[in-house]
């Protein structure tokens, strides 16, 4: 396929999945943020943002900045609104590659943006609107896409914003001054029933970050994303099958899992910001990866002309 | 009738044009009925609600066109425009016709140029037009076509006869609408299609890629065609995605191509692939760097040469535009007794030829009752409508048309026909043209039943253009014996790589409800010999 297609295609998995991930942290860190005195409240809102991948644009930031920064701003990545305008534009650019459903089911999320009241009421409800738009997305995706080449790209790029996703929620945990609980950190990743029909009744905080980092079963675990984006990326280069890796970006998401896997959760916990920062560094690098790999073409576009 | 045509006849009278819809007198012409009972049906709160709801998904599907960098949804108006068997085959004839003529005529331009010596045309006018290229003389197009695609706008004159307005084959857009507009109209008023055969619109992709695959570069055997597309903010962006996705190739952007070798590639996630047909959705002029302008970059530098070495099949054809010139339309009837030994099906429309000093006189004296507009103009640019503008306009025309008489036709107005169009809370007479597309493969020229109808939203205007506030209307052509409605495409055209298997629907549902009927005997069996 098309490099520029394909490229589009990652950046549509990536953008809807930001969008998802960001309206879960920010769903439950107003919970949060509403019970604090303005003064606390003002500079979680700075940190929370901090933790997004983000800066305060002015000294004067506070809930209604935040909510803007995350979720309406239309301006920018970080934002859910920025995200999904974001990944419609990119499913625009590829249109006569994903399916109508997909296409569509952007286009209407996009045209839907603006019908939502920007308070901390209205604000709850847009971050539930947008989990069920992107889970439409998503299952679109999945269910009207042939699972070739452009799928994979779609995936890939969804496999690797999941993790670097749950990474920020986790390191949520320590930034925010107040500590959030580890339920609410399993309710952010939809997780939460999830862990407790795994684990039964043996709970704690210990087993809670065990789930959301390493279980092989939970989509939105960090590992099992990890494995995920391997896996895409196995199946779009083949041809390393005997020894090595000559992707970098499977040499890097395989060593970012591996690292995670074959660390005691004690030693995880106590540097977990550390740990976060790490995957996060991982898929920066794996997208770049990526980027080099199948898209770039930036140094070819010399003219190779002939006059005659 | 409901009344929402109330007044409707009074007001179409006053614009002394041919309606459509009805004939003088309140009575719906008989291609009409179907349409006219299902109108009938409803109230302006149905009509409404169906319009909006029309509207409605045509932004949430993107059928847009761009806008001032604004998307915007093409306005599609509820009452189709009917065209009976009888007309539209005169109009599928002509259309035919005509682009036979105007292939001819390129063909004949970009080589031994007969048609200057044997005197039907001057040599001036083909070497003076802007759209002729040097560039591309003397060689044969891969494929042996030219006018691959085409749009030959028609309008019906105030007697009800149909006339050719002019010409397109460069880069005619609107055919997604066309097969947008009937999608939604199944939707929006099923009622009407009823008891009439309307012929099916939705093999044009497949009409076109078999044409484009034909006339792919000789020696290749299962061509790789794209379309290419300047890119997402062109206002027919819309249309480039949906044939491109109709037809399930590629559509690429000049940087996904290199040329080398007088060949070109496209570079994909594998590596860079061959392309053979390249369906260019581009103005020559940012076709190629190394040819026309150099500030392009909507194009690959390369393609020219790649297409001149037969390397690569571009449709249409560099250098088309000097067949759209419209001082070369005004020949095109002698073209077709020329070329073809035929008498033109459809007529032009009266022309004046400003570089003739006789009949630029004769307008000068007449400039606000005439429509003059410039030669190589399209979309409506440039025109001026005389009984419209204001004098200072006629002045700078005049000035104008003096200074450069090549550059300029004139055109009686004409009162385009009408059909009618919701407005408010009532239909009211509007203006209309039609542009019929035609698809040529060298051995055929195919004529897709119905075309775009263009409306002129505006009361009592006359430019119909998307970019001037006009809307579109669904084209039915109806089948003039119910034995022929469906058309076959020609079996060998298109070759089939992977075929794709069909469910037997009926018989698979009835495996399933088997399935379970078994599973229930089976729990009977069980419970049975449990006791």
């Amino acid at each position: 396929m098309l490099s520029r297609i394909a490229e589009s295609l990652f950046w549509i998995g990536r953008y809807v999945e930001r969008a998802d991930g960001t309206a879960r942290i920010l769903d439950v860190h107003l919970e949060r943020l509403n019970h604090l005195p303005t003064e606390e409240r003002r500079s979680v809102a700075r940190e929370l943002l901090g933790v997004m991948g983000a800066r305060p644009q002015s000294d004067d930031f506070g809930l209604e900045e935040l909510l803007h920064a995350l979720a309406y701003d239309k301006h920018s990545a970080t934002s859910i609104a920025g995200s999904l305008g974001a990944a419609r534009e990119n499913a625009r650019r590829a249109r006569e590659t994903v399916s109508s459903g997909l296409w569509e089911s952007l286009n209407t999320t996009y045209y839907g943006l603006n019908q939502h009241r920007k308070d901390v009421v209205g604000t709850y409800r847009f971050c539930h609107w947008v989990l069920e738009r992107t889970a439409m997305v998503s299952g679109l995706a999945d269910t009207t896409v042939s699972h070739d080449d452009s799928w994979l790209f779609l995936a890939l790029g969804r496999s690797l914003e999941r993790a670097d996703m749950t990474a920020r929620m986790l390191s949520t945990r320590d930034v925010l001054s107040a500590g959030m609980s580890w339920v609410n950190m399993l309710r952010c990743a939809g997780a939460y029933e999830s862990f407790l029909r795994t684990r039964r009744a043996a709970f704690g905080d210990q087993h809670a970050a065990e789930f959301l980092l390493l279980d092989r079963l939970f989509p939105r675990s960090i590992v099992y994303a990890l494995s995920d984006a391997d896996e895409c990326l196995a199946k779009l280069d083949p041809s390393a099958q005997r020894v090595g890796f000559i992707n970098d970006g499977r040499r890097i998401v395989g060593q970012a899992r591996t690292f995670l896997e074959f660390h005691r959760t004690d030693d995880l916990m106590s540097e977990l910001p550390e740990h976060m920062e790490r995957v996060q560094k991982a898929v920066a690098q794996t997208s770049d990866a990526i980027s080099r790999k199948y898209f770039n073409q930036a140094d070819e576009l010399a003219w190779v002309g002939e006059v005659s | 009738m409901s009344d929402l045509f109330q007044d409707y006849s009074e007001a179409a009278g006053r614009t002394g044009a041919y309606d459509e819809m009805f004939a003088p007198g309140q009575k719906a012409r008989q291609s009409y009925g179907q349409v006219a009972g299902a109108l009938r049906e409803l109230s302006l709160a149905d009509v409404s609600a169906r319009a909006d709801s029309m509207a409605r998904t045509f932004l949430d599907r993107g059928v847009t066109f761009d806008f001032a960098g604004e998307e915007r949804p093409f306005p599609l108006d509820i009452v189709p425009r009917v065209i009976p068997a009888n007309e539209w085959d005169v109009l599928e004839r002509g259309v035919a016709q005509r682009v036979r003529a105007l292939e001819a005529f390129l063909n004949d331009v970009y080589d031994k140029m007969t048609v200057v010596s044997d005197g039907v045309i001057p040599r001036q006018l083909v070497t003076t037009s802007a759209h002729f290229h040097r560039a591309v003389h003397g060689f044969e197009p891969a494929g042996g076509v030219r006018v691959h695609i085409s749009g030959i706008d028609v309008v019906r004159d105030a007697a009800g006869t149909f006339r050719v307005l002019e010409d397109n084959v460069r880069v005619p857009s609107g055919v997604s609408y066309v097969l947008e507009n009937r999608r939604a109209m199944a939707k929006g008023l099923p009622e009407a299609f009823g008891q009439q055969l309307i012929r099916p619109v939705e093999e044009y992709p497949r009409r076109l890629l078999s044409a484009l695959r034909k006339t792919a570069p000789s020696g290749v055997d299962d061509p790789t065609v794209v379309v290419l597309t300047p890119g997402v903010f062109n206002s027919a962006y819309f249309e480039h995605t949906l044939l491109a996705g109709l037809m399930g190739v590629e559509l690429v952007e000049g940087r996904d191509l290199v040329c080398r070798g007088n060949r070109v590639y496209m570079r994909t996630t594998a590596g860079e692939q061959r392309v053979d047909v390249i369906y260019k959705r581009i103005d020559d002029d940012f076709l190629d760097p190394l040819q026309f302008r150099s500030d392009s970059m909507l194009g690959c530098p390369g393609l020219v040469n790649a297409a001149r070495a037969g390397g690569v099949t571009i449709a249409n054809a560099v250098g088309n535009g000097v067949a759209d010139d419209k001082l070369v339309y005004s020949y095109v009837p002698d073209l077709i007794r020329y070329y073809l030994g035929e008498e033109p099906v459809i007529a032009n429309v009266d022309t004046f030829r400003l570089e003739e000093k006789e009949a630029r006189e004769h307008v000068l004296d007449r400039l606000d009752e005439l429509v003059v507009k410039p030669v190589d103009g399209s979309g409506g640019k440039g025109l001026v409508i005389g009984p419209d503008a204001s004098k200072e306009e006629l002045e700078a025309l005049r000035k104008r048309v003096i200074a450069d008489p090549r550059g300029w036709i004139a055109q009686p107005v004409l009162q385009l026909s009408t059909v009618p169009t919701l407005s408010g809370d009532k239909f009211g007479p509007r203006h209309v043209d039609l542009r019929p597309f035609a698809v040529n493969d060298g051995d055929d020229v195919w004529v897709l039943p119905g075309g775009l109808t263009r409306v002129a939203l505006k009361e009592g205007s006359l430019i119909v253009n998307s970019s001037q506030g006009g809307g579109s209307k669904d084209t039915w052509v109806l089948a003039g014996s119910p034995q022929v409605p469906v058309e076959r495409l020609p079996q060998e055209s298109v070759t089939v790589r992977e075929r794709v298997s069909v469910w037997p629907v009926e018989s698979n549902w009835r495996d399933r409800q088997s399935e379970q009927q078994q599973q229930q005997i089976s729990d009977t069996q069980e419970v049975t010999s449990n006791a």
